[in-house]
């Protein structure tokens, strides 16, 4: 694959480049070529790349080159920089009502993850002292229901149910009554995974958002997702304005460059991230963690970061 | 629909906007390629091809480098399409595998529907016994088709569910058993044992029967498909894939890097969560859409 080796590319380009001096824009050019690349394989969106590349040029030529660094890592540690800085801050908290219950919503593509999420979450809470209430307004999914209801059991936190007949936007209300009657400071409701461009899902997403008011919207977006996760990220916020994003499947070996187009065309941060089936596998975002996983140079980076 | 039109009329526009063949003309292809997520290698080898082609063709307008790029693509596909399952055993087994959330369980109920309708004998598998709903997800599927579905309990070993299943498709005689797996990242290696184990059990109970061993991808899916189709081919020999999630923005291009690079044919597609959303893969078709 072409990004084991990024960091010896870059090596490489500028192996040739004796003294430490200033960067000049033919060495960054050659360089940024190879972290295109990398990045196109990381699967950021391409829009994203360009615009990325052209301020990290921007910034690296005419830089000089630290005395601790050859001029190749100088330059990563330029990309990691900008990189971890376009991820945002660290923001792995749930914004919670000071009137309870605070209400949390799911949302997402079919798969993404959204029902195990809701799990994770409400053990999560529920280990910091509050009382989850888990949803489900998943009515389409065969077995949805009985899959969220399988969850709760695991987590040991209750699950409201009206079966699948009743509208999404109906469960939601009610469930909010059933939190206040019961003592539930914090409502997460599962919703059924749906397409972007499904119209009528979508103005049913909007319907629950409207009609409920969540504290806390979160798109749940699998971390292997490749070029279409813009538009992805970009519907779901224009249609019910997210707060931030969970992203899944980050156990497995995905470089995981859709964290990086979410947040270019959503400006929403990442607050978890999935890593694993069982449902104490949540945990939060780091996006420096983030930025090496997508350049594919963990252990390079942390001796960067050390020189 | 808002997002789904635009590259036609852009390629379109693009390509007018040339007087000649250039370097711009063939990164502004390139780009598209790569939002498709064919990723940078087969990318690259792509537009060389195609550079190649135009000078042997001795092409010079613009407008016919997108039907030659077309055809390249088309190719590709061709050179290992086979869009037909060997089903010619009574019992014939499928085994359907892939990583979390893909649209294995739902290609089942489409595919058991489909083969139903063709007039065959079908049985159902229950082999994830992890997911929480799993079991229960694929005996509403066999209900809607009314299909039956040999089980065990939540937990259970899946691979005496598999064997369960065969020696029920052996003794009532049914024409084609589906099993479905449990989602397993291809990178856990206790999962892919897991797997391996499975199909063993198929292995020496099945022989001389015909077999499929199906790999759901989501079209969805970057990069990463590449990875997941090696490691998946390596424990379960796949004889084909299904490409779910195409009712979708995203192009799904990432199969034809698989099957160039893996010599494995796209079988079916998904387009859709109701049981007729199922088509047989057309290289032609496909990559038109590629371009829509
Ligand atoms: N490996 C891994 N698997 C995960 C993770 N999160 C979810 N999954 C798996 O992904 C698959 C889909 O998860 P669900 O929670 O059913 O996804 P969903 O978004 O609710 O799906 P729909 O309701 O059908 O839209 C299941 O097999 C989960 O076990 C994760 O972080 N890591
Ligand atoms: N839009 C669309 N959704 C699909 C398609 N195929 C499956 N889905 C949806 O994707 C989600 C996951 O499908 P499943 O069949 O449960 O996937 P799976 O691979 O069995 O998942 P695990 O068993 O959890 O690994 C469900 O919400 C399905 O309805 C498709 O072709 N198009
Ligand atoms: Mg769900
Ligand atoms: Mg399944």
């Amino acid at each position: 694959m072409i990004f084991e080796g990024l960091a010896e590319k870059l090596q490489n380009t500028f192996s040739k480049l004796k003294g430490k001096g200033k960067l000049d824009e033919k060495d960054v050019n050659a360089a940024m070529r190879e972290v295109k690349m990398a990045l196109l394989e990381a699967d950021v969106n391409f829009k994203v790349v360009k615009d990325f590349i052209s301020r990290v040029k921007e910034r690296a030529v005419g830089d000089e080159v630290l005395e601790s660094l050859t001029p190749g890592q100088h330059v990563i540690k330029i990309v990691k920089d900008e990189l971890t800085h376009l991820m945002g801050e660290t923001q792995s908290k749930i914004n919670f009502s000071n009137k309870p219950p605070t209400v949390i919503m799911m949302a997402g593509l079919q798969g993404a993850g959204k029902t195990t999420t809701c799990g994770k979450l409400a053990k999560l809470l529920k280990k910091e002292g509050k009382r989850p209430l888990l949803v489900a307004g998943d009515i389409y999914r065969p077995a949805a229901i009985n899959q969220l209801e399988v969850v709760g059991k695991q987590v040991e936190v209750p699950v409201f149910s009206m079966g699948d007949k009743e509208k999404p936007v109906n469960i939601a209300k009610e469930s909010i009554l059933h939190a206040e009657k019961h003592g539930n400071d914090v409502v997460i409701i599962d919703t059924a995974g749906r397409l972007h461009i499904d119209a009528n899902l979508m103005d049913e997403l909007k319907e629950i958002d409207q009609g409920v008011n969540p504290h806390e919207k979160l798109l749940v977006l699998d971390s292997m997702t490749g070029q279409d996760a813009v538009n992805v990220a970009k519907e779901f916020n224009e249609t019910i304005e997210i707060n931030g994003v969970i992203l899944t499947k980050l156990d497995g070996d995905t470089r995981g460059g859709a964290a990086l187009s979410i947040r270019a065309v959503t400006d929403k941060p990442i607050k978890f991230v999935g890593m694993g089936e069982k449902l104490d596998e949540l945990e939060a975002f780091h996006p420096d963690r983030m930025a090496s996983r997508i350049l594919g140079m963990g252990d390079m980076l942390s001796l960067i970061e050390k020189a | 629909t808002k997002t789904k039109k635009g590259i036609t009329d852009r390629v379109d526009d693009m390509v007018k906007s040339y007087t000649k063949i250039d370097e711009d003309l063939f990164e502004e292809l390139e780009e598209i390629l790569i939002t498709a997520d064919l990723g940078v290698n087969t990318t690259m080898e792509i537009i060389d091809q195609l550079r190649d082609r135009v000078r042997e063709n001795k092409t010079t307008d613009p407008m016919e480098v997108k039907g030659l790029l077309k055809e390249l693509l088309t190719e590709a596909l061709e050179e290992v399409a086979d869009p037909n399952l060997n089903l010619e055993t009574t019992p014939s087994v499928i085994m359907v595998v892939g990583v979390n959330g893909v649209g294995k369980t739902t290609s089942i109920g489409k595919i058991a529907h489909k083969l139903k309708g063709e007039g065959k004998k079908v049985l159902l598998a229950a082999g994830d016994t992890f997911r929480a709903g799993a079991i229960d997800q694929l005996k509403i599927w066999g209900e809607r088709s009314g299909i039956d579905v040999i089980s065990h309990q939540e937990g259970s070993d899946p691979a005496a569910v598999v064997y369960d299943a065969i020696q029920a498709a052996k003794s009532r005689k049914v024409d084609v058993l589906i099993c479905d797996t449990a989602g397993r990242l291809h990178n856990k290696k206790n999962l892919m044992n897991e797997l391996g184990k499975v199909f063993k059990i198929v292995n020496r109970e099945c022989d001389g029967l015909s077999r499929e061993s199906l790999l759901v991808l989501d079209a969805t899916t970057g990069q990463n498909a590449i990875q997941q189709a090696k490691i998946f081919k390596e424990v379960t020999n796949i004889s084909g894939l299904v490409l779910t999630k195409l009712d979708g923005t995203a192009k799904g291009g990432i199969v034809i890097s698989v099957s160039k690079e893996l010599k494995v044919p796209v079988k079916l597609i998904g387009v859709g969560e109701k049981l007729e959303d199922l088509q047989s893969f057309e290289p032609k078709t496909f990559v038109e859409a590629l371009f829509d």
